[in-house]
């Protein structure tokens, strides 16, 4: 039985709608502790106006965002802190590691510095640059819409680290296919069984 | 208001003074920069001196260590910086102080430590000077010495769970993993 539509009226699916409201509806937790969170004002500024992604309403409060910026070096003390926040954000939420000193603890190599805040806090996108400029910032915003439309549902089963890790690790080993025994890697074995991490192998 | 009196390297009166109540102290001028050493059992009654003296200051209290420091007889060297606010002297107290083993040139590992581990320890200036409590909790943070009646030593900049002293010459530059000592939290976490 045909159906007839009056022309206002658009079919889509409820998670591509979700995801297109949240990934134009960015709020940003600041946690700034270095010379990025200078680059970071900037970006908001009026110059650079983040506002034409969406992602102009800096909260101070980790109840209202759902993006944390970690821009700047995180040390040993700093870093309970920081997951606390973290937890206190509500989902879905996402985090921008900004910055060489964020990223992977920068020239700071030092017995107070957290080497890479990745290591304790998941992480989706990485802003190269000491301090990155507002620019690359920009663009790291531009793609973390691009994957929420991409990857997003309106349950968040694309944050199951399970799922999330197994696809990266496929990704990062199949450089290393042509090169090793494949069958005799559990990694391997356990990734080509995973049909999607299969697909993007061979798409790209 | 009174004009300041100019800044002076002249030390002269007040080293007169010194070596009248003390006796003769080891002294150097660097840069115009008077210098005295002093043992540690007389430090406090020559601050106690000083300060009644008009050196009313207390600009600035730090630490060297002097591990394998080229001709160093002693290990920790601390620093006390007075000024006068009043003539406008200024003076550079050096205490140097050891670990508290047999021999001085013997070097204590400064390993994951106990409690009650020996430590290099001098006397609190926390009486005479208010300034010197936190300046002393940074030393006793970083060097690990220990400030007699100190009213309140605790670690300033570490964590409080920090066992070692990281600016002591032989804690490695990128610690002993204390920085990857940290819950991982994931997507589950929340």
């Amino acid at each position: 039985m045909a159906l007839e539509l009056p022309e206002n009226v658009v079919v889509s699916k409820l998670d591509e709608l979700a995801n297109w409201c949240r990934k134009n509806s960015l709020w940003p937790m600041p946690f700034a502790t270095a010379c990025c969170g200078i680059e970071l004002m900037a970006t908001g500024a009026a110059k650079h106006d983040l506002a034409r992604f969406g992602a102009e309403v800096f909260r101070f409060s980790p109840r209202q965002c759902d993006l944390m910026i970690v821009a700047g070096r995180v040390v040993m003390k700093m870093l309970p802190v920081l997951q606390r926040i973290w937890l206190q954000m509500h989902e879905p939420k996402w985090c921008i590691s900004m910055g060489a000193c964020a990223s992977t603890g920068g020239v700071f190599d030092t017995y107070a510095v957290v080497q890479g805040i990745d290591r304790f806090l998941p992480v989706d996108m990485y802003v190269p640059g000491c301090p990155p400029r507002p620019e690359q910032l920009i663009q790291a915003i531009i793609d973390l819409q691009d994957k929420i439309q991409r990857e997003g549902t309106i349950t968040g089963r694309e944050f199951s680290t399970v799922e999330r890790q197994l696809r990266k690790r496929a990704l990062v080993e199949s450089a290393d296919l042509l090169t090793v025994d494949a069958s005799r890697n559990p990694n391997i074995q356990r990734a080509m069984s995973d049909r999607s991490a299969i697909r993007r192998i061979q798409t790209s | 208001m009174p004009s300041t009196p100019p800044l002076t390297a002249d030390t002269s009166d007040i080293l007169r003074l010194l070596t009248e109540r003390f006796g003769a102290l080891e002294t150097s001028l660097f840069r115009d920069q008077t210098r005295i050493v002093v043992p540690e059992f007389k430090s406090l009654e020559v601050l106690a001196f000083l300060k009644d003296s008009g050196f009313d200051m207390l600009v600035d209290l730090t630490c060297v260590d002097y591990l394998e420091y080229r001709d160093a007889l002693r290990r920790y060297g601390l620093v006390y910086l007075l000024a006068s606010t009043l003539t406008n002297q200024r003076l550079t107290l050096r205490v140097f102080v050891d670990d508290p083993v047999m021999n001085p040139h013997a070097v204590l590992s400064d390993g994951p430590e106990a409690a009650d581990k020996p430590m290099p320890t001098v006397r609190s200036a926390v009486p005479l000077w208010a300034a010197a409590n936190w300046l002393e909790r940074e030393v006793w943070d970083l060097f690990g010495v220990r400030f007699l009646g100190h009213p309140d030593l605790r670690r300033l900049v570490m964590p409080d769970a920090f066992t070692a002293h990281p600016l002591r010459k032989d804690y490695p530059l990128q610690g002993r993993g204390e920085r990857h000592n940290f819950p991982v939290l994931t997507r589950e976490d929340g």
